[in-house]
């Protein structure tokens, strides 16, 4: 498998004070990657590192063997970087499928048009997309009325749009009911499948990391203290210690 | 000590609890366990009246609650801690604290900042820091205490657990415990089950706005297909 | 040196009554989230009280009793306007409540002229401190020597209120999240009518202290806002220090701008305005706005879709009745119709900028001021022919808008709606002062319309085709791609950008597009009237429209144009009697208390709900 997302050193200080110090890793081609460790560990600052929100002290992030350190969110986008956000930020004012649209629209580079009708553009392929998460039957209903579930899986249309090859997923499944994290991780996981797209997510569902993840990293006070498969972070005994711990409220949970 | 009535609840158009019922006595810790959705936060802020209810009653203490401002049932006894903390982030920790105060009441546990500095250590070495600067476990922390300024007889808690580590959960476990222990009455909010289990004495199982189980533990243990039916572990 | 010194002293004594002014703005706006428009009538309120209270109160005491029995006086006028026209709309959509706060200004205006009169009045003396002390040979006047000591007290004494007390404090969470004060056991109610009341004290304070330097008019409160606005920009939104900093900057630079420059002193104040906001966009001592603060009310826009079949028919039918109307009416109703679409177009683009994209504009009169000063201008002094000068209009108006946008896109929220304003006084000042080129308040006159437009009828056709041709263009616009990243950017700024969407440039382009139609506004206007004074441009001119576009509803798109209709309407009957603006006023607060979502959001509100018509899914 060849490597999407490689990330060098990168460093991040706020005056004197180190959010993410030094992290270094790798995301290859279909993999789905989770991020996991406790809050404030640095895995927000790291998410926008990578997308562009934030500017990184120090360090590298190559996207498919090219540099785009400090670039521009929406220049990111456009190499074929996907995002969803961990509070959605889809648009109340549209309706579901006038939000894919815009995607489309962007992506079509007809932002600027004042000729057509927006409501007319692109609504086939739009269509097909919300095919993809099943969301055909809502198409119509405006924004504001979706259910939590449904603006998620949304989300994840839109961020398909523009055919991404990597998608950064931060805590795709915050505030879910814990049948509806499943069924969204494994509609990702198809994706993932059929598509070819890599996936690089931070979440706080232990259920869902072990269950969906390829690999498993873990952040600690800005330094990554694990980068393997499952059973391994979950064996790591200083996983255990920072963040897992002693496992009395888990025990279930990790083998539900 | 809290009975509500055969409440109903709308979010706009949107009908969240139809004709929802319970109880909290005095002195026990009650979960209030449901998925995403279920109507738990909605419960919660229509016992502050930060939503009204349309229908239905709210008593606490004997007193009917629908219809005030939520800064009365506050002073009524009942403090309030958000899903989504609401810390004041450009006040300071002591400041923070200073904006839940209230005069002491005679059917509650009375708090001090130094009090709440022993439960709270975390907070104790940040005084002067800003919201801001704090981790998301030592927010949780924060509301937590400048709700208990407030002096409240019963604390409602509204997803104490979401999107906090799990050793920070467990720390939040014993936390709740020590405040039982203190006299106070609790109501939580939870999606986790194990975290209630390790808490509460009672659960209270809502679905699409409406009651579905009330009871102990082990009479939940009792009916694995009641969990299996609204929880989805 | 000594005359330097002096004038710079004297700059110091004026900085005192705009500190006051500015910290109660800026106080209010951080607690509420209103901008309080009224703030300068409170200011007047308080020179004209003041005024009062020293003639009845004798003496020393008398006299400084009666500036402070002033701002107890106007507190409680505030603390009255709070309970009775706020109270009702807190829950109305942001900044609608300005609109009430207009409405104040205008009962405000038309109460002071019942009561004292239209003579300007001038200030007593204070007792005591009639003459100067020369302070190394130079002049300067007692009464400002104390006003420079007594102002850093009053500095001291807010800062200490502020970061010091409980009410403070509470005041300073409430800025950040009101509802959970108040599930904190805090009377948010109360504590709002307090800090308006405090507010508006602090307005009072000013306009009694700076009475024995000048004096009360019925112009005070236009005149003050315009400057108070500029000192909460270049202090920084909610910060006392930056406030006091700016208001002594402004001051200063006014006596100095006075002596050496008295032909561009107004002009001179927004120069540095603009200097210090490139330097710092959030001025001295501000700090970004945090976004996604709690309180926000008011349910989302509907989705928007062209007119169908019906709707088109409709439409067509209405602007055919407006094409018949030459045929039987008479010359006085066709000059209102002209006003109406004048003023629907400039409203409609408001609109456009404001409802679809989100930037409320406080400043947009520059843009029809200025498309309607570009056209005369070349008339007046090169004798272009109207066809080509009118075209200028709305050309330079988007050249204006492109040079504005550059400054104020870089913002948002209050901060941009505070520089549009700063700029377009800028705009309004250069009209007033630059006398050679302008005619100052003489305006420029005799700008007729073209031979073969040269009568009611045509210049009537002229004005219905453009009118509504606009009005049409900026409604497709709306539904376009274009239109619709306009509205991608307001709902979500982050998931705009994370999909590709120059948000600010998508909006900076929106502003020139709203300016261009503005000084197509503008331009008609100016050949419907035949001259252009200075009030175009004034502050008055850019509430006027913002007025009309909440009256009408933000959140719909035919908001600005039934607005308009309806405002020019209104004010065509109303002007005929004495105390209109009286009138005006409280109507304009009724509707606001009344139709809470505009008048079009309301009447189709209440048109769905007569229809039990399907909320859920359009089409």
């Amino acid at each position: 498998m060849t490597e999407i997302l490689r990330v060098e050193n990168l460093k991040k200080s706020y005056d004197g004070f180190v959010a993410v110090g030094g992290v270094s890793f790798s995301v290859k081609q279909g993999e789905l990657k989770a991020l996991i460790g406790p809050n404030g560990a640095g895995k927000s600052t790291c998410f926008n590192m990578l997308m562009g929100q934030l500017k990184p002290t120090e360090g590298r992030v190559f996207f498919d063997g090219k540099d785009i350190t400090g670039h521009k969110p929406r220049d990111i986008w456009r190499k074929g970087v996907g995002r969803t956000f961990q509070i959605t930020g889809t648009y109340q004012s549209m309706t579901v499928i006038e939000n894919v649209q815009m995607a489309l629209m962007s992506h079509h580079r007809r932002i600027f048009t004042i000729g057509p009708r927006a409501w007319k553009l692109y609504r086939d392929e739009a269509m097909d997309l919300l095919g993809v998460v099943a969301m055909q039957d809502q198409a119509d209903r405006p924004c504001s009325v979706l259910a939590y579930g449904d603006l998620k899986r949304l989300e994840l249309a839109i961020a398909l749009c523009h055919k991404p090859r990597l998608l950064l997923m931060d805590e795709p499944t915050a505030g879910m009911a814990p049948s509806a994290r499943i069924e969204l991780m494994q509609l990702t996981a198809d994706i993932v499948r059929d598509q070819g797209v890599s996936v690089l997510f931070t979440e706080h569902d232990m259920d869902v990391v072990f269950a969906h993840s390829h690999h498993i990293m873990v952040l600690n006070r800005g330094e990554l203290i694990a980068d393997g498969n499952a059973t391994e972070v979950r064996n790591n005994p200083q996983v255990q210690e920072v963040y897992l711990g002693g496992g009395t409220l888990f025990k279930e949970e990790t083998h539900a | 000590m809290l009975s509500v009535e055969g409440i109903h609840s709308y979010y706009g158009k949107a009908h969240i609890l139809s004709d929802l019922s319970f109880e909290v006595r005095r002195g026990e810790v009650v979960a209030l366990l449901g998925r995403n959705g279920a109507g738990k936060s909605t419960t919660m802020k229509s016992v502050m009246q930060l939503v009204r209810p349309r229908k239905g009653g709210v008593t606490f203490q004997g007193r009917e609650l629908v219809g005030e401002p939520a800064f009365r049932v506050a002073k009524c006894g009942i403090g309030y801690v958000p899903e989504d903390r609401r810390i004041f982030t450009d006040l300071t920790v002591l400041e923070n604290l200073e904006v839940g105060r209230q005069p002491a009441r005679k059917d509650a546990p009375h708090w001090t900042t130094d009090q709440l500095f022993e439960i709270f250590p975390n907070l104790d070495e940040r005084r002067a820091n800003r919201g801001k600067h704090m981790s998301g476990g030592e927010q949780q922390m924060l509301t937590i205490a400048r709700t208990l300024m407030g002096n409240p007889a019963l604390l409602l808690l509204d997803e104490p657990s979401e999107g906090i580590a799990p050793v920070i959960v467990e720390q939040m476990a014993a936390t709740i415990l020590k405040l039982k222990a203190q006299g106070l009455t609790v109501m939580i909010s939870e999606q986790n089950l194990h975290f209630a289990r390790a808490v509460a004495d009672r659960a209270i199982i809502i679905e699409g706005g409406e009651k579905k189980f009330d009871g102990s533990f082990a009479e939940l243990e009792a009916h694995p297909e009641i969990r299996d039916a609204y929880l989805s572990v | 040196m000594a005359f330097f010194l002096a004038q710079f002293l004297t700059g110091l004594a004026n900085a005192a009554a705009l500190f006051l002014v500015a910290s109660g703005l800026s106080l209010i706006f951080g607690v509420t989230r209103i901008v309080n428009f009224a703030h300068g009538s409170f200011y007047m309120l308080g020179a004209f009280i003041g005024i009062t209270l020293m003639d009845i109160l004798p003496g020393h005491v008398g006299f400084w009793g009666a500036i402070l029995l002033t701002g107890l006086a106007v507190g409680v006028i505030g603390a009255l306007t709070e309970m009775i026209v706020l109270r009702p709309i807190y829950r109305a959509p942001e900044l609608f409540q300005l609109v009430a706060t207009f409405g104040v200004i205008l009962v405000i205006q038309d109460l002071a002229l019942m009561i004292w009169g239209a003579e300007d009045k001038l200030g007593p003396r204070a007792p005591g401190l009639r003459g100067v002390w020369r302070i190394f040979g130079e002049p300067v006047p007692k009464y400002d020597i104390v006003l420079i000591a007594i102002t850093p007290f009053i500095l001291f004494a807010l800062w200490y209120l502020i970061t010091k007390t409980r009410l403070g404090i509470l005041v300073r969470a409430a800025t950040q999240d009101r509802e959970m004060v108040g599930a904190l056991g805090v009377n948010q109610a109360w504590l709002f009518t307090g800090v308006f009341a405090l507010g508006s004290a602090l307005a009072g304070l000013g306009g009694a202290l700076q009475l024995p330097k000048g004096g009360a008019d019925l112009l005070m409160d236009f005149n003050i806002i315009g400057e108070v606005f500029v000192v909460v920009v270049i202090g920084g939104m909610g910060s006392l220090p930056g406030a006091f900093i700016a208001a002594v900057l402004i001051s200063v630079l006014n006596v100095f701008g006075v002596t050496y420059l008295p032909q561009s002193t107004l002009v001179l104040m927004y120069v540095v305005m603009a200097i210090v906001l490139i330097i710092r966009p959030w001025g001295i001592l501000g700090r970004e706005e945090a976004a996604g603060e709690h309180g926000q009310v008011g349910s989302p826009e509907r989705p928007i879709r062209p007119y169908g079949p019906k709707g088109i028919a409709l439409t067509s039918a209405f602007v055919l009745a407006l094409a018949l109307v030459p045929l039987f009416a008479e010359q006085f109703v066709l000059t209102l119709i002209v006003d109406m679409i004048v003023f629907a177009l400039f409203a409609a683009s408001l609109h456009f900028i404001l409802g679809t994209g989100g930037l409320v504009s406080f400043g947009h009169a520059a843009f029809f001021g200025g498309g309607a000063y570009a056209a005369a201008l070349l008339v007046f002094h090169t004798g272009t022919p109207m066809e080509l000068a009118f075209l200028f209009a709305p050309l330079a108006a988007g050249l204006l808008a492109l040079a504005i946008g550059w400054f104020c896109i870089r913002l948002s929220g209050v901060y941009f709606a505070m520089l549009t304003l700063a700029f377009s006084q800028l705009v309004w000042s250069l009209a007033f002062q630059w006398r050679d080129v302008t005619r100052g308040d003489d305006g420029l006159v005799n700008i007729w319309p073209a031979e073969w437009l040269n009568a009611p009828a045509p210049f009537y056709y002229f004005t219905l085709i453009l009118g509504t041709g606009g009005i049409i263009f900026l409604r497709h616009v709306i539904h376009s791609p274009f239109g619709y990243a306009l509205r991608a950017g307001r709902d979500s700024p982050r998931q705009a950008e994370a999909m590709g969407i120059d948000v600010k440039r998508v909006q900076y382009a929106a502003f020139c597009l709203a300016g261009i139609m503005a000084g197509l506004a503008g331009g008609i206007f100016v050949f419907s009237k035949g001259s252009v004074f200075p009030t175009v441009l004034e502050i008055g001119e850019s509430f006027d429209a913002l007025i009309v576009v909440f009256l009408g509803g933000v959140k719909t798109l035919a908001g600005g144009v039934v607005g308009a209709g309806f405002m020019t309407g209104v004010e065509d009957w109303l002007t005929r009697l004495e105390y209109w603006r009286l009138l005006l006023g409280l109507v304009i607060i009724s509707v606001v208390i009344l139709m809470p979502e505009g008048i079009v959001g309301t009447l189709s509100t209440l048109w769905r709900k007569i229809r039990h018509t399907d909320e859920e899914t359009i089409r």
